[in-house]
This record gives C-alpha cells, structure tokens and sequence, in this order.
C-alpha cells in the first residue's frame, strides 16, 4: 500500500485528541472495538432477558425481589405482558444488537482491511457514520421499556395481526388494544429502521473495499474465507435490508397516520376492542419481513462459518480442504436464501402449491451446508490439531452445527412442520444455530483475534474452562426444548400448558431453566477474562503468534494507524500449512514466496 | 483524514486516484442497490394491492393530475439533459459550462418540486389525503357491493404519497448536493482529471430521474378513465 517506511512521514497523520481517536474515530480498527464493546454490553442485557424468560417457564409464580418495583401491583411476579415484553427484546436485541453488530460489525470492521492488506476502509467517515447511527437505534430499544405500555411484545417478527393493534383511526399511537402495540411497537419500530441504515452503510463500504482495496497479488481467490463470509453477507444486506426497511415504513405509518397497509378488510378483534375495517393485508407484512429476514439468518451465519474455517485450518495445520467448494457454498446458500423466505409461513395461510415450492428449495440448502461441513471435517482429517481456545470453540461450532441444521430439515417440511411450527422445537433449532453456532464463531473470533486487536493475550486456561461449560451447559439448555417442542409446548405462551404439565415435562422446563442460569453465570468467566486480559494479560509482543498464514499476522501488533509498516504482496492463498524444505515453521504467510510445491496442491 | 492532504484529492488510504475513482464509483452503484431495493419494495407492494383492488386503484389514480405529472416529467427529464452537460463540463475543464449546468439543474428541480406541491395542494382540496381529519370520499362513487372501497383508495393514495414523497425528498438531497457542487467548482476543485464528485451526483441523478419513470405511469397513467 502507500505507506512505506520511508513515505509515512510525510503523509503526517496528525494525531487525533482523545474524542477523535477513540469516539468520533474513521479508523476501522476502533470502529472495530467499538462494535465489539457495544455488541458485548447488549449480549449482558439480551442474556438477561432470557433469563426472565426461562425463569417464568420454569416458576410461573416466583416472587423476584428486584423486580417489585417494576412490576408493584403483582408483587414482583412475572405478567403476562412483561414476559411478551422480555421474549420480544430478547429476540429483537440478540439479532440486530448482539450477533449482526459482533459479525458484521465488530469482525468485519476489524478484518476486512487487515486481511485483505488495506490501510482502511474505502469510505472511513460512512464508516464512523454506521457505528454512530447504532446510538439512536440503542436510544429507542432501550427507551421502549420505560414509554406506556412497556416495550413491544409482538415477538421480533412483530406481525401485525398482534403489533399494529394501536390502529384507531386518528386515535394516536397509544393502544387500545395490547399493551405495547403502542409506544412501545413505535420504538421497536424505530430502532429496527436505524440499525438497517447502520447495516446498509457497513454493507456498501465492505463491498466497496474487498473490490476495490486489495493489496497487489490478492485475487479474489487468494482471499481467506472470513473475507469471502463477509463480502457475500454484505451483498445479501445490501439487497435484502431494504426491503425490511420499507415493511417498517408501512407499519410505521399504520401506526401513526392511519393507513391500512397491513389491516385486513374486515379489521381485527382485539378482545373487547375492534379496530374498525381495513383495507390491506397482513400477510404483505409477512413477505416483506421474511425476505429480509430469512436472509438475516445467513447474515448471522456466514461470517461465522468463514472465521470458523480460517481458525479450523490454522489449528489443524492443514490447507483447508476444498477452498473453492466452501466458497461456492456459501454463495449457494446466500443464493437460495433469498427464495426460501416462504418457509416461515407453512401457517399463514399461503396457497400449499406456493409452499411446496418453498420446501423444496429450503430442503436444498442442506446441499451446500453439508459441503461445508464435509470440508471442515476433512480439513481436520489427519491434522495436527492444536486445541487452542479458539480451535476448541471452533470444533464446538462445527458438532453443535450440524445438529441445528439437521433440525432445520425437520421445519423445512411442510407436513413435519404444521405440528411443530411456534412449538420449543423451533426455539431449540435458533438456538443451535444462534447460540452454539454463531456465538461460538464469535467467541472463537474473539479469542483468536484478541492478541492482534489488543496487543495481549485472553487467558487460555480460564478461556477452556469457559468452552467447556458453555459447551455441555448449551447443551443442557438446548438440547431439553426439542422434547419440549414435540411435547408441543408453544413459544411465545407465559405459562407451561396442558401436555407439558400432565406428562410430567415441567421438571424438564425446571431442567433447562436453572441450566440457563448457570450458563448466564458462566460468561461471568469470559467477560473478566475479556476486560482483564485487556490490561492485565501475557503480553503479546510477535506479529504472528498463532503462526497464521493471512496478511494480518504480517502487520504490527497492534496495528497502528494505517496498518501495514511493510506494504504487503501476496503471492499464494492464505492455507499454505505443511513442511517446507529449508524452513522451521510449517506455515507460509501470504506475503511470502514459496519455494516448491505448495502444501494445498498436493492433496 | 480526507483533510490531512488538502493540497492533493488523494485520501490516505488509496494507493493512487484510479483505485479512489474505482471505490467512489463503486460504492455509489452499491448505494443505488440498495435504492433500487427500497423502490423494489415499495413497487413490489403496490403490485399486490393493485392486482386485489384493480377498481379502487383505477378510480384513485383517475383522480390525480395526470396532465401536471406529464409536464413535471419533462422538466425531470430536462435536468437529467443538463446534468450530462454539467459533467461534460467537467470533462472538457470548462468551469462556467459546469457550473452553468449544476444551477439549471437545480432549478429545474426547483420547478419539479414546486409543481409537485402545488399537486399535493390540490390533493389537499380535494380531500385525498389520507390522514384522519383529512381524507373524504365525497369525489368518489362507491360501489353498493364494496363496503371497503374507500379503504382501497385510501391504500393506494397512501402509497402514492409515500412513493412520491421518498421520491421528492431524494430530489431535495440530491439539489441540495448539487449546491455544494457548485460551490465547490466556483472555487476551481474540479479538473477534467478529478471530478468523481460530478459524475457521481451524476449517477445519483440519473437514478432518481428514473424512478420517476416508474412512478409517472403506475401511480397516474394506470387509471380506467385515461
């Protein structure tokens, strides 16, 4: 790149104050750390959500001191209308403030540039500017809880059969109808708007800088999954936001100017309240969010599985088997996943040839899944596995990943899923894929990055002491809801119902509960080893302490601003891991020459 | 960052202005992606509620100043023509031309706005608006068998306010860059070498110009009276 030793100088960066370093910062690098912090806090209060959750499916009536003057007229119980309220933030702050900000946000701020050799981004102040309008966005998901009615509680796909309840013509945003379908939904509303634009921003300067800023001799085929992850999930953001921005739109105004977009013809009964005749359809809704919120759910994976395999190759040793295949799967998955959206409305009242159609194509997405993780099982085949904190979540990913995605066929079948569809089935399929598969991505992401962001180790003993606890207490957890789920316990109902009592399966609801708690506690151990190692961990002092092969190893630990000292050229791809003739080390960095035949051509 | 070298366009982190040119450019195609999505969108639901309420739509659409959008669409159309000139001024260096071209521009813009709100005003009359206090059907005959045609009209006047409101309030960004535009270029920053920032509110546009070509028939040309 342009700065060379000898030129740097006289760019003469002037050092920014500490508003302009640290807050108001255009380097992707702290923009970075600024998402990882924020995504960090987010995942502290989403995963207290939960817990409210579970602790009402477990003990309907349990009195919770700390909660009395939330809830005085109940005495600290749990209503009904709080826990609609906490399953709704959860979802909502666990999506678009905890797994998209960490993925996309935080790892794509970070890698793209250092590992596609670029001293930042295309368009560092869009940049800034995405990060800045995550604030507003947190202001109303956090301004929810305490406006009339208490937050939005039409679960995060907020459908508007149950979210646009306040619809009284001329009436004002307060609702008449379900608590939260008022101020509340107009937060949600509000805060889901803002994070698409911060997404969109993000999206275009990622597209923009993996073409247009490589380093000379990174083809696109040279480039490292991670880097491949993020530019398709950019693309899919790109495409699929805004038409999720445009079905907020439409509620938005259903909501305050009292247009019909989505009130049916003959209105909707809310108990004791009708909301007066319509002229829309619901379903629209339903469509518009799916579309881009199917996608959604490859927004929160591919990033995940690209980190996944660049730590699965550096740990094994191995080039990483079939590295155009996993490439082609993955835009084989972000493909289909724009025609499959269908699959969540087996129930709406689709036409069932429509749903066919759906089923089909969502069935064929286990096609590349299953590609990928054949690869990441033959990377590993033979490897020399070092099981580092990283490698270990990483392997956790891979097993705790294909039991997610084998229950995800269960859904994708029409017949299968009329009898599961809003059962503890479909919350333990997100959970697999959500908890155990993409937060452990970020968790491996974390600890393999930790030394290269902040100049210091994470404490590797403690760190498998949190993989190996989160690992069976996920488990625990999770696992339980799928009997749940057959036993057709619904999602989304405050209280443990018929069958789940009679057949004895609320000890199994106890079960997951106080397993949940323990794993909330358990991240009690990430968190103080995180902050702690911060200041307090082994210092890291080499470039490249993983003996990694991508072009971030090459540059300073940590990098300063502008990144690479010595500009870097790529010769080969990034999973060169083997025996060289004349060299100790068995890995081979991008930037240099090989001499002979090259480890990933001649298996 | 982009100031640290006011002398040189070339921001810190671009190996030279081709790649700068290439990044600006591309990043502005991306943007318009996801511009076209939103529209995709918005034309997308304007589809589905034409094909369930043909006859309300038609009778709403009937009501809108056909003949006011058709003039309006010449004026859009003018200013894409002037645009192109602006930035052929760039090319060829020549200053006045190109400033010459933004202003025109601009008011062409001007013009399409206010021709645009002197419809709003007429819609306002004309009880079309659908906001509640707002909005009266009195101007439309509903059939006996259709109790919820007011509704359907009201649909698609929403969805006409909101299409052509999203699209006036890009016309209002995109003059408002053009003045900066021509700010900038009075003070001498474009060369024919380096003017990405013409060419590229060039783009911007050009876009916005043809999503109004979308707009003027689904929303005045697709009523049954026409």
């Amino acid at each position: 790149m342009s700065v060379s030793p000898s030129t740097a100088p006289a760019h003469a960066h002037h050092e920014p104050g500490f508003l302009g370093k640290y807050v108001f910062s255009q380097d992707h690098k702290i923009i970075g750390i600024q998402f990882l912090f924020t995504s960090l806090i987010f995942l502290g209060i989403g995963g207290i959500l939960a817990l409210l959750v579970r602790i009402k499916l477990a003990w309907p009536m349990a009195e919770i001191p700390i909660l009395r003057d939330y809830f005085p007229d109940n005495a600290g119980v749990i209503s009904d209308t709080a826990y609609n309220m906490f399953f709704t933030m959860h979802a909502t702050i666990m999506i678009f403030f905890v797994i998209i900000p960490f993925l996309t946000g935080a790892f794509g701020n970070y890698c793209i540039p250092l590992m596609i050799g670029a001293d930042d981004m295309a368009f560092p102040k869009l940049n800034m500017l995405s990060y800045w309008f995550m604030w507003p966005a947190i202001g109303f998901a956090v301004a929810g809880f305490f406006v009339p009615g208490g937050h939005a509680g039409a679960g995060w796909t907020s459908y508007p059969t149950l979210a646009s309840g306040s619809l009284g013509v001329g009436q004002g945003i307060e609702s008449p109808a379900f608590p939260g379908s008022g101020w509340g939904q107009f937060c949600w509303l509000m805060a889901a708007l803002l994070v698409g634009v911060s997404s969109m921003m993000g999206s275009v300067n990622y597209i923009t800088t993996i073409i247009n800023m490589r380093a000379p001799g990174m083809t696109l085929f040279r480039m490292p999954m991670t880097i491949w992850a993020m530019f398709i999930t950019a693309i899919l953001q790109a495409f699929a936001l805004p038409v999720l921005t445009v079905a907020l739109v439409f509620q938005l105004m259903d909501k305050t100017m009292g247009s019909t977009f989505f009130l049916p013809p003959s209105g909707l009964d809310f108990g004791n309240y009708h909301s007066g005749p319509g002229g829309g359809q619901p379903l629209l809704w339903q469509h518009l969010f799916w579309f881009y919120s199917h996608p959604a759910v490859y927004i929160m994976i591919l990033p995940a599985m690209g980190i996944v395999s660049d730590i699965l190759s550096t740990f094994a040793r191995r080039p990483l088997f079939g590295y155009r295949a996993m490439i082609y799967s993955i835009a084989g998955i972000a493909g289909l996943g724009f025609i499959v959206w269908g699959h969540h409305m087996f129930q709406s009242g689709m036409d069932p040839r429509l749903g066919t159609g759906f089923m089909v194509a969502t069935i064929m997405i286990a096609l590349p899944s299953a590609v990928k993780t054949f690869n990441w099982l033959g990377t590993l085949f033979r490897g020399n596995l070092q099981f580092t904190t990283p490698m270990l979540f990483s392997l956790g990913f891979v097993s705790l990943f294909i039991i997610g995605g084998l229950s995800g066929i269960f859904m994708a079948a029409t017949p299968v899923d009329i009898k599961i569809h809003d059962t503890y089935f479909i919350v333990a399929h997100i959970h697999y894929v959500l908890f155990t598969s993409s937060l452990f991505g970020i968790f491996a992401g974390i600890y393999y990055w930790f030394p290269k962001m902040f100049g210091r180790f994470m404490s590797d003993k403690w760190g498998k002491v949190h993989f190996f606890l989160t690992f069976v207490l996920g488990n625990f957890t999770f696992f339980p809801m799928h009997i749940l789920g057959v036993a057709e316990m619904r999602r989304r109902i405050s209280t443990p119902q018929g069958t789940i009592l009679e057949g004895g399966l609320q000890n199994l609801n106890i079960f997951v509960s106080i397993s949940a708690i323990a794993l909330g506690l358990v991240q009690i151990i990430f968190l103080i080893n995180f902050l702690g190692s911060i200041f307090f961990g082994k210092r890291c002092t080499e470039r490249n302490p993983w003996k990694s092969n991508t072009l971030e190893w090459s540059a300073p630990t940590p990098p300063g601003h502008g990144n690479f000292d010595i500009p870097p050229v790529v010769y080969h791809g990034p999973y060169e891991y083997g025996n060289f003739e004349g060299k100790a080390d068995d890995n081979l960095m991008q930037t240099e020459k090989a001499v002979g035949v090259l480890p990933s051509q001649t298996h | 960052m982009s100031h640290a070298t006011i002398s040189s366009p070339l921001a810190h982190h671009f190996d030279d202005l081709e790649q700068q040119h290439g990044a600006a450019n591309l990043g502005m195609w991306t943007f318009l992606v996801t511009e076209v999505m939103i529209f995709g969108g918005l034309f997308a639901s304007y589809a589905v509620y034409r094909s369930l309420f043909p006859e309300a739509f038609e009778a709403a659409s009937d009501k809108l100043l056909w003949w006011l959008a058709t003039i309006n669409t010449v004026v859009l159309l003018s200013s894409s023509f002037t645009m192109v000139l602006a930035v052929h001024g760039a090319q060829v260096g020549n200053r006045k031309f190109l400033v010459n071209g933004l202003l025109a521009t601009i008011a062409l813009g001007i013009l399409f706005l206010g021709l645009k709100f002197y419809e709003y005003q007429v819609d306002y009359l004309e009880g079309l608006i659908p906001i509640p206090g707002w909005f009266s059907g009195e101007h439309f005959h509903v059939p006996p068998d259709d109790p919820l045609f007011l509704g359907h009209v009201r649909l698609f006047m929403v969805l006409y306010f909101v299409m052509t409101g999203l699209h006036a309030v890009h016309m209002i960004i995109g003059m408002g860059i053009l003045g900066w535009l021509v700010f900038k270029a009075r003070r001498g920053a474009y060369t024919p070498e380096h003017h990405p920032q013409v060419e590229l509110v060039g783009l911007y546009w050009h876009f916005v110009d043809v999503v109004w070509i979308f707009l003027f028939p689904l929303l005045y040309l697709s009523g049954g009276g026409l």
